[in-house]
């Protein structure tokens, strides 16, 4: 695929990527699954303080992955980061544990959703705050706003996730990675296999926690059309590399990108809005 | 004609006719079932929080029975001895954590699988190169002697047992559903991936489940000790406790404490009353078939963990 990058990313992805204000910065990352299967290839991402970043592509271009690295949850697949760095405020962090990522702010929402099934609603917004030390009386009050924030899960919170549905599960996750109280969010996928109404409903939800609370996002999402309506930036990956990056409407407007990477071609604009597509 | 009648006739008049020998029969099958579960209980959990099969559970009870023992023959009394061991049992899972879980993570079970029979030895060679290989007669001050409840007579040390295998139990069900520390490890047993991208770490939980299995384990030695010394075979428990799973499924923790009392009841129950007919001995396989007929009608095991799928 030959495309005019230039045009799009506005003079190359490095100015961008070195942003000393990033809250969160990676550099040339590269991971390997089982010691030789080579799935990142060196992507470089900056996300902003209080921004909401997108990274979109096709399935398998990488962005689990990137987001797995970043939370380091790659071990427990046979993943390994082999090259490149990741800074969070500054501080390297590739080394970490996924606790202590967590107790820094960075928390991960995985593909999938992922609630814990035997678990209640309300349990398992509990072990959101598995890594908080600050008394029982902060957490019910995050209860609280969580509640708030998705009634939905308040009228089920005595009824185990795994009988809740799709859309509420995906809330669910959501509302649990709010508990843990989160700088940044790493949001996977989350139309997957959800109604369009849904879709919308959980990223107005995005939308609304970055602006009244400050919460900041990376979301990958196959979904390009509705991750680029509230995403500020965003960045296209292909084969474990990024092809393209550019502001939101950028990407949005230009057509050998709607074309090529985000399947919104004429014929394709109105089936992209479905949402419901293979993980 | 004479047999048919013996097997399928006869016993079933024995039982209308003598209720309370019946009823005795039951509960003591019953208690000894109880010892069951308790090997049972230390699987499931190891299985639910980490999907080890551990098969060094019943060397674990030897082991723990072992120091138990050992501390006591040097002169320790009960009430040090027990904490003592308790503490070694922690250790141990510390040990295990670190010199087994932590460099197998991610291998696929049977790797793990073996790593416990490795580990079963290890664990059999060290008790008795610390402790010897002599029987030791485990002696708790508990009378072994019968006891009548409203017209059954029962052993006194059975019902003890029995009653303290079922505060432990009551204890953990009570830790594990209401506790932080439980709720995260039910997460884990959910999805440890998932739990793992929480923050909850799942070497603390494998650390916790091989002390609480490490501590049933104690439990599970001293019952089995007190009543048959304690010895080599002791490790050989654990062989009875896989029909146990089968028969509650390996990730039931009701399943592991009903199944243990079924087979217990059940085994007591036909050997005594179809024991003379086929010439006894019926306690030593029938576990094994009944095991062996839930594989082939219920292979989840009677409680096996339905898996709630997405709506």
């Amino acid at each position: 695929m030959t495309l005019q990058s230039e045009s799009v990313a506005g003079g190359g992805g490095e100015e961008t990527a070195a942003t000393p204000e990033a809250l969160l910065r990676l550099d040339a990352v590269e991971v390997v699954y089982d010691h030789v299967i080579s799935v990142l290839q060196g992507v470089s991402i900056a996300v902003p303080e209080g921004g909401i970043v997108a990274l979109l592509g096709p399935n398998g271009a990488g962005k689990s992955t990137t987001l797995k690295a970043v939370s380091n949850l790659l071990r427990v697949e046979r993943g390994d980061i082999t090259g490149g760095q990741i800074h969070f405020r500054g501080e390297r962090i590739d080394k970490l544990a996924p606790g202590d990522l967590v107790r820094r702010g960075i928390i991960q929402v995985m593909e999938g959703r992922r609630c814990f099934p035997h678990l209640t609603v309300h349990e398992n917004l509990l072990t959101g705050s598995y890594t908080r030390k600050d008394g029982k009386a902060a957490v019910s009050a995050d209860l609280e706003r969580v509640y708030a924030h998705f009634p939905a899960l308040a009228e089920r919170r005595r009824i185990l996730a795994g009988f809740i549905s799709g859309g509420e599960q995906q809330m669910l996750a959501i509302g649990r990675a709010l508990m843990s109280r989160p700088t940044m969010v790493l949001l996977d996928e989350p139309s997957m296999g959800l109604a369009p109404q849904v879709v919308a409903r959980i990223f107005s939800e995005v939308r609304l926690l970055n602006r009244e609370e400050g919460v900041t996002f990376l979301l990958a999402e196959q979904n390009a059309n509705v991750a680029l309506g509230v995403a500020d930036y965003g960045y296209i990956m292909d084969s474990g590399q990024i092809a393209l990056e550019g502001t939101a409407e950028e990407l949005h407007g230009n057509p050998a990108v709607r074309e090529h990477y985000l399947g919104l071609s004429h014929a394709a604009d109105a089936a992209s809005d479905e949402g419901g597509h293979a993980g | 004609m004479e047999f048919l009648w013996d097997f399928f006739v006869a016993p079933f008049i024995d039982m209308i006719e003598f209720p309370i020998f019946l009823a005795e029969v039951a509960v003591s099958g019953l208690l000894t079932g109880v010892m069951y579960s308790l090997v049972a209980l230390g699987f499931v959990l190891i299985f639910k929080a980490s999907q080890v099969f551990n098969f060094a559970q019943g060397a674990m009870v030897l082991f723990a029975a072992l120091t138990l023992v050992g501390l006591m023959e040097h002169g320790v009394p009960v009430w040090g001895a027990l904490p003592v061991t308790a503490i070694v049992m922690v250790a141990l899972a510390f040990a295990i954590e670190r010199g087994m879980l932590r460099p197998l993570i991610n291998q696929p079970p049977i790797t793990l699988f073996m790593a416990t029979i490795g580990l079963s030895f290890l664990l059999e060679g060290a008790g008795e190169w610390v402790w010897g290989s002599n029987v030791k007669a485990l002696d708790l001050g508990i009378p072994n002697s019968p006891v009548d409840v409203g017209g059954m007579l029962l052993n006194e040390f059975d019902l003890i047992a029995a009653l303290v295998a079922a505060v432990l139990v009551a204890a953990l069900a009570l830790i594990f559903q209401h506790t932080p520390m439980g709720r995260a490890l039910r997460a884990v047993a959910d999805d440890p991936q998932a739990a793992l991208s929480l923050g909850i770490s799942l070497r603390t939980i494998w650390i916790i489940v091989w002390s609480v299995a490490g501590v049933v384990a104690i439990v599970a030695g001293i019952m089995w000790g007190a009543k048959s010394g304690v010895q080599f075979s002791l490790s050989l428990i654990a062989l009875k406790a896989l029909p146990v799973l089968i028969l509650g499924g390996l990730t039931s923790v009701p399943g592991a404490i009903v199944g243990g009392l079924i087979i217990g009841l059940g085994e007591k129950v036909a050997e005594v009353y179809w024991g003379p007919v086929i010439g006894g001995a019926i306690e030593n396989w029938f576990a094994y078939m009944l095991a062996m007929l839930v594989l082939m009608f219920r292979p989840q095991g009677l409680f096996g963990e339905k898996i709630i799928e997405r709506v």
